[in-house]
């Protein structure tokens, strides 16, 4: 990556950190696209009414299509003795499974109460893989706010898997991170056009498709919140490849240049591949970008994927980052896409969210990334917001959704200036 | 242990965060983990209000527990009062604080912060959301009502609207214009848009108007034993209902209750002939106890329905509400548990179910029309329009709420005549039910995919068919099956099968069909 060593861009920017009420999901959310993604999985949370009551809230109409996930709610009886919790457990997981016989990945998933009163999970997940293998195969990981923030949980999902898949001395590419199945198949096509055919996924779609990992296994990530799963991957011997994250024309190639160069792929056919879809994003991106070009943008923390969008959002569509702010900030995974963006936003990490509400305040952003429990209050005050959680949930991820994803922030502006000129154009109108 | 997946209500903290968030001036001081902020968007989103709701969270972490998260409360609430400079703190902890040993109350009040501070204990492993909000309201009350001389003309409180209430806003409206007809006016509106000095103030009424008994009845009995003001016992959703409530109010001020009804529609609108054709349509109705007992009279009384079966989700009310199923015959369904509720649905196989934003579903599930009375509700029914529930208006409201996804009289009979018709062959639905026009080609594929949607309900709900799995369907009855209107073939099938199974028949034929519709003739 000799073009990025060049760059210095915000390596060297001192992060502003803070401590205080944090206006963010907890990890329980992940749940909600991991579902979706993994398809013979049960995710059981382990919690409280509140619990069930956020998934409820985050899955929105989701909830009503029979999802494979659910809480099993702590009562009064189950705080008395923790003996008798891991009894409940086991049956309250017998009959789910009696009752959904095409599960075959039970994820156990911590939550707040959970670890407060210190229910063994881990120990309850390898019994009941004892019980119920080799049909179903039981996991556990922490989803609670106490220990993880929105996207953290799938990494804690992710992370938990990784000791369980077999080993191989095979030396595949294992791209990593949830990615909606069009995005994922786009992605699978581009390399296999380079020829490079030995990818799997992590997650993969089935339980039978789980892939493997050893000693020549190499690894990407398409989403910056893998922190836990990238450490636990080098544990099993794999290597990462480190590159900006596939936001944009400019980060899928830089992303796709990273593992050819890994792979020894010829630049010309790199060229030969890439060229039609990036000119084609290119063009789809430039076409939303007159609407984003010159405007300020101030990001609240929320998912992981400020950083790298700022940076898209600012090489290639002319913006300007007031502020970014992430929940957490991974140096590591950071280093590329800190190279190339620019020096000048405040980078901040973690939250007091009335401190940060002040200074949004102050800079009036052209737009604000923030979370729904924000955006209609700052509209009020006349910032105009793009909600957060919906980039996690769209697809955004490479060539082909890089003008959708800019329109995801255009879209705020375009219908600000649409609907402000209402009254005048009624008066003109007569 | 429980496992759920839809919860009628949410964890009792929630309920103390829409009374906060009704009131100005009021600042919570929640000691919760990072995330439970995501009960905020509850009122910014559902409720859209343009304001955060007026709660600071702790937001503790892994690091912090030990002897830092007491600390981490004092500066909150330190904090909290500093930059919003409320007339009054309640403070409280949400489930996971319950579970460590700080103890909100006392930390606060040994705060010396200058202002009342109100504490809150809400069993979160034991208690809902309505408990939630009837507690913290009572609380409340009972820390800044002051006794007082009651005002010089004839006024009430209106208590128990709160922030994500199903139609509170306008039934606060609607009930005002009702007293304003009879002279009386309105002292304090509480909790919704009241201050805390406006609480000190309660007892300046003659007497409280109680909107929603889940919400503050325990205020009501305390503002009654306290400052001697006696409550209104009727809620006044339906004709009826309005009626009493009136003649209530005016057995409690020696005032008329002769008003104006000039605005009321829905006994005319009940009474025209496009309306005969709701007569004895089965209902059921399930949602919070207060509407499902004002629904269940309206239905029969005034629409003219038959309630095939009624129940509630807060068991705080199973008492009235098995009262009342018994007067109207049916068995009280007292659960939280959504399969239950559907379970019952399927069974009964009404026409027409009155109940929350889940019944919807289920009855989008089942093929049944649903018309939601009852929180908890999705953002279409914070309505921007006037639509109260309560009084003259809210009649008229529900009127049209119930009747638009039933299939009129007009409309039904152009169905029957034309079923074989290109457009209005059974497939197609109703205009008005959304969704593509399917038309008379897909036929053949409809009937396996609507067995899929079967399939993918849970085994429970689906054993109702199960168990009648013995039985057959001759082709011929099937496809005269068919024939009958999709809004009530699923009565069909089941009656057919009924009958069948107790006539000891295993192969349904045509004649078994019209057998049993003789039999089951109204």
């Amino acid at each position: 990556m000799t073009m990025l060593l060049k760059e210095r861009g915000c390596t060297d920017t001192p992060i502003l950190k803070e401590r205080g009420q944090r206006e963010v999901f907890c990890g329980l959310t992940g749940i909600i696209w991991l579902h979706r993604k993994m398809q013979d999985a049960f995710f059981l949370v382990v919690g409280s009414r509140t619990c069930a009551h956020l998934l409820q809230s985050a899955a929105g109409v989701m909830i009503f299509a029979e999802p494979r996930f659910g809480t099993a709610i702590l009562e009064e009886k189950d705080l008395a003795g923790l003996a008798d919790a891991q009894d409940e457990l086991d049956r309250e997981v017998s009959r789910l499974l009696s009752r959904r016989p095409d599960i075959r990945q039970l994820f156990l998933v911590g939550s707040c109460p959970s670890e407060v009163i210190k229910l063994d999970l881990h120990r309850a997940a390898e019994r009941m893989s004892a019980i119920h293998a080799p049909h179903v195969r039981v996991l556990n990981f922490s989803g609670s706010g106490i220990e993880t923030t929105f996207t953290q949980g799938e990494d804690a999902c992710l992370a938990a898997m990784v000791p369980a898949l077999t080993t191989t001395a095979d030396r595949e590419l294992l791209i990593v991170g949830a990615l909606p199945d069009v995005v994922e198949d786009q992605a699978l096509a581009l390399l296999s056009a380079m020829g490079i055919d030995q990818v799997r996924c992590l997650p993969a779609r089935r339980a039978s498709a789980m892939p493997a990992v050893g000693a020549n296994t190499v690894f990407a990530l398409v989403q910056p919140f893998l922190g836990d799963t990238q450490a636990a991957l080098i544990r099993r011997g794999a290597r990462h490849i480190p590159a900006p994250f596939p936001f944009g024309a400019e980060g899928t190639t830089l992303w796709l240049k990273a593992i050819a160069d890994e792979f020894g792929v010829p630049p010309s056919v790199f060229e030969a591949v890439t060229a039609a879809p990036r000119a084609r994003a290119e063009k789809a991106v430039a076409t939303v970008a007159e609407t984003l070009k010159g405007k300020s943008v101030f990001f609240f923390p929320d998912s992981q994927l400020e950083i790298p969008l700022a940076r898209f959002l600012t090489r290639e569509c002319g913006m300007t980052a007031i502020e970014v702010g992430t929940p957490f900030l991974h140096r590591d995974l950071m280093e590329p896409e800190l190279a190339l963006l620019a020096e000048g936003p405040v980078l901040s990490e973690g939250q007091d969210v009335d401190l940060q509400l002040t200074r949004a305040r102050a800079a009036r952003a052209d737009l604000t990334v923030c979370g729904l429990g924000l955006a209609n209050p700052l509209e009020a005050e006349g910032l105009t917001t793009k909600w957060a959680i919906e980039l996690v949930f769209t697809p955004v991820h490479f060539y082909e959704q890089a003008g959708d994803l800019a329109a995801l922030f255009a879209r705020p502006i375009r219908r600000r200036d649409l609907l402000a000129p209402m009254a005048p154009a009624m008066e003109a109108a007569e | 242990m429980k496992l759920t997946l839809w919860t009628y209500e949410g964890p009792p903290h929630v309920g103390a965060m829409r009374v906060a968030t009704g009131m100005k001036g009021l600042h919570y001081v929640l000691h919760a983990p990072q995330g439970d902020t995501y009960a905020d968007l509850l009122f910014t989103m559902i409720e859209r209000r343009d304001h955060r709701p007026p709660v600071t969270y702790t937001t503790f972490q892994a690091r912090d527990l030990g002897a830092d998260t007491a600390t981490l409360f004092k500066t909150a609430c330190e904090e909290a009062v500093a930059r919003f400079r409320p007339e009054a703190l309640i403070v409280g902890a949400s489930c996971t604080a319950e579970l460590i040993q700080d103890d909100p109350a006392g930390l606060a009040e040994s705060m010396a912060l200058g202002i009342p501070v109100i504490p809150l204990e809400l069993p979160s492993y034991q208690r809902k959301e309505a408990f939630g909000t009837d507690e913290t309201f009572l609380q409340i009350v009972r820390h800044l009502a002051r006794p007082m001389e009651r005002t010089a003309e004839v006024t009430a409180n209106l208590i128990g609207p709160t922030a994500l209430g199903f139609r509170h806003r306008d039934d606060i409206t609607e009930v005002t214009r009702l007293l304003a007809d009879m002279g009386i006016g309105v002292n304090v509106v509480a909790p919704m848009g009241a201050r805390p000095s406006d609480i000190g103030r309660l007892g300046a009424a003659h007497f409280n108007v109680l909107m929603y008994p889940e919400h503050a009845e325990s205020a009501a009995r305390w503002l009654e034993r306290e400052f001697k003001q006696p409550w209104t016992k009727t809620v006044p959703i339906g004709v009826g209902a309005t009626r009493d409530f009136l003649a209530e109010v005016a057995s409690l001020t020696a005032k008329s209750a002769l008003t104006d009804e000039s605005r009321l529609r829905l006994p005319w609108w009940t009474r025209s002939v496009d309306s005969t054709y709701l007569t004895g349509k089965r209902v059921f109705v399930f949602g919070d106890g207060t509407h499902v007992a004002a629904a269940a009279r309206i239905a029969r009384d005034e629409m003219g329905f038959e309630v095939a079966g009624l129940g509630c989700y807060n068991r705080e009310m199973a008492r009235p509400i098995r009262a009342l199923a018994r007067d109207y015959g049916v068995e009280a369904l007292i659960t939280d548990d959504y399969l239950e509720v559907e379970a019952a649905i399927a069974a009964l196989q009404p026409e027409l179910i009155l109940g929350t934003q889940m019944e919807r579903h289920i009855g989008k599930r089942l093929g049944i029309p649903c018309a939601v009375i009852s929180a908890p509700v999705h953002v279409q029914d914070f309505p921007a329009r006037y639509s109260p529930q309560m009084g003259w208006e809210g009649a008229n409201v529900i009127f049209d709420t119930w009747v638009h996804p039933l299939v009129m009289g007009l409309e039904e009979h152009l169905l029957h005549m034309f079923r074989d018709d290109f457009e209005f062959h059974d497939e197609a639905g109703a205009s008005h039910h959304g969704g593509p026009h399917k038309p008379r080609a897909e036929r053949a594929e409809a009937a396996p995919a609507a067995a899929d949607e079967g399939g993918s309900m849970p085994p429970e709900a689906a054993s109702v068919m199960a168990e009648g799995a013995q039985i057959v369907w001759l082709s011929d009855a099937e496809n005269e099956l068919k024939k009958i209107p999709f809004f009530v073939r699923g009565k069909a099938r089941r009656n057919t099968e009924k009958y069948a199974e107790g006539k000891g028949v295993t192969a349904i034929s045509v004649e078994t069909l019209y057998e049993a519709k003789a039999h089951y003739a109204r």
